[in-house]
């Protein structure tokens, strides 16, 4: 039976790969999707027959608890909060990786194994900061309870490091002497510094620090495995954990920033920039000028932020380009690899609202086009687009690539108000000539400019 | 046990380079789709769960055990349903007209 078990979790495994594989590219995505839940299903199922694992009822219930909770929350859950969703998902798994390493070290307690308990330390540990840490981006990009801004204090970085050393001590105390009071402070002051780790990692960066999390809960699961001795679950932790680091590095290097950088150089500080704002004109346009002027254009770009999300515009924001191809207008959408929350948030959206793949052009393929460009039309972004990033080396996010929509002839900002982004950083393109802004709701003045391009 | 304990170790490493391998050509675009799709696949740690429950004797180990299938549970259907949902939008060369069937 054991050997039986054992041929279902190596095609679990492989099932993962293939998962993870498939999920690199968007013609097999669904499929690689598919194929990892089948495979995460064919291996519960046999865990049930495995030797040792009694309790079925109480496994039945809490099983029937945990969908109960998952699934309703996973299909209710509207486009514009997936990362946080993703954080919540990814914030569970790391705990129940700490609570099984912890309930393993109980049960073998008298005396386990250096090895295991070494496996032991770093599951607990791992696995609360990201417990910890996951509800803290949960609760950033909810902007519940904290907003999204960094939250900085003197010697944070200290503080962390000194947290480090004492839940490296008591694992040392735990790992020699053993005992359970230890093992139980330890566990509390790792949920202590996931807290700390990522309360000053703030704006565009913390979609970053949920791939780190996630990556994290990876190794913790891997340990859990060591500590079990299960083969199934070191491969599909360690795969997790070794795809969520190069995917995090992934995630830096499309933002422009360093991975050091995000994790411990908070975006603080940059109050002082906001300063200067009076004595600066804005032009604002009405919903007829920027109709006709977008009806008598040759080519028009979309540039669509979060602000596109939070109005559930996407819809509308496609009509609006079927209407001007309709007129003969060349259209394209560029999309920014971090506009959004998260990378391909904004490609999300479009999809759902069935905009074909080859409108969209990433940053390589717009910033050339943008010259060419008679109007930009800036639905709800910012961060994405400002040139100081391009211009200004003592801007907090200089170095971060953007779609250079000063290029082109006209940019039209659609904004709620003159607030800088998530980013906190002023953008001195609102109040360029060449801009025209619009306030208002994204989808509220889409559908104006809609209503106007129709009568033009 | 240091003889399985090496198997363990070895399976570890390999599986870290097959983990950076077979995802370093990811489009941009499927980033967000690939990070939730991998948060799904770590709710493995639900198997680890089942034998921690399964195997519990006391009152302790049964409350800890149930606590973590429950978290273990709600991270691997969650994370493949959102997931899905998605993904749903993504699909590649879909006809235009009759597909309907979208929620609204």
């Amino acid at each position: 039976m054991t050997l039986a078990i054992g041929y279902v979790y190596l095609i679990t495994a492989i099932c993962f790969i293939l998962a993870l594989k498939g999920l690199s590219s968007p013609r097999s995505a669904r499929l690689g999707n598919l194929l990892g839940a089948l495979g995460m299903l064919a291996a519960v199922a046999v865990t049930f027959l495995a030797p040792g694992v009694g309790n079925t009822a109480w496994i039945l219930v809490a099983m029937a608890v945990g969908t109960a909770i998952g699934v309703p929350a996973a299909r209710a859950v509207p486009m514009t909060a997936i990362p946080q969703m993703v954080a919540a998902f990814n914030g569970v798994g790391g705990g129940a990786a700490a609570v099984v390493a912890i309930a393993d070290y109980l049960r073998s307690s008298p005396e386990p194994a250096a090895g295991t308990a070494t496996a032991v330390l770093f599951s607990a540990a791992i696995g609360c900061i990201s417990l910890a840490g996951s509800a803290i981006t949960f609760l950033k990009l909810q902007e519940a309870l904290i907003g999204g801004r960094p939250i900085t204090y003197p010697g944070q970085s200290a503080f962390n490091a000194v947290l480090l050393a004492v839940i490296v001590a008591l694992g040392v105390v735990v790992a020699t002497a053993g005992g359970t009071l230890p093992l139980a402070i330890l566990a509390g002051v790792s949920l202590v510094l996931g807290v700390t780790f990522v309360l000053p990692i703030g704006g565009a960066d913390v979609p970053v620090a949920i791939s780190l999390l996630n990556s994290f809960t990876g190794l913790a699961v891997a340990a859990s495995g060591f500590v079990l001795s299960n083969t199934l679950l070191i491969v599909a932790g360690t795969l997790v954990g070794a795809s969520g680091t190069l995917l995090t590095r992934l995630m830096s290097q499309a933002m422009g920033r360093p991975l050091t950088n995000i994790l411990f150089g908070a975006l603080g500080g940059t109050a002082s920039e906001a300063v200067a704002q009076e004595g600066r004109t804005v032009r604002r346009g009405t919903p007829e000028d920027i109709a006709t002027m977008l009806a008598y254009s040759r080519k028009v770009a979309v540039v669509p932020g979060y602000g596109l999300a939070v109005a559930q515009a996407q819809h509308t924001v496609r009509e609006l380009t079927d209407l001007l191809e309709a007129r003969g207008v060349e259209v394209f959408y560029a999309i920014h690899p971090v506009a959004g929350r998260m990378p391909g948030h904004m490609n999300v959206l479009l999809a759902e609202a069935n905009v074909s793949y080859d409108h969209l052009k990433d940053l390589d393929q717009a910033n050339p086009e943008l010259a060419t460009t008679d109007v930009a039309l800036v639905v709800g972004a910012n961060d994405v687009v400002n040139p100081a990033a391009r211009d200004d080396p003592g801007s907090p996010i200089y170095g971060m690539p953007i779609l250079e929509v000063d290029q082109a002839g006209t940019v039209v900002f659609l904004k709620r108000s003159l607030r800088p982004g998530f980013a906190g950083v002023d953008n001195a393109l609102l109040f360029h000539p060449r801009t025209i802004m619009l306030f208002g709701d994204a989808k509220e003045s889409l559908t104006q400019l809609v209503a106007r391009v129709k009568e033009a | 046990m240091s003889g399985g304990l090496l198997g363990l170790i070895t399976i570890f490493v390999l599986a870290a380079f097959v983990g950076y391998e077979v995802i370093s050509k990811v489009s941009t675009i499927l980033h967000t789709p690939l990070m939730s799709g991998a948060n799904a696949i770590h709710g493995i740690i639900l198997i680890g769960s089942m034998i921690v429950l399964g195997a519990a004797h006391d009152a302790v180990q049964l409350a800890l055990g149930f606590v973590a299938v429950v978290l273990a549970t709600v991270n691997v259907v969650g994370g493949f349903t959102v997931t899905d949902r998605m993904l749903e939008m993504f699909r590649a060369g879909r006809p235009q007209p009759g597909d309907e069937e979208r929620r609204r």
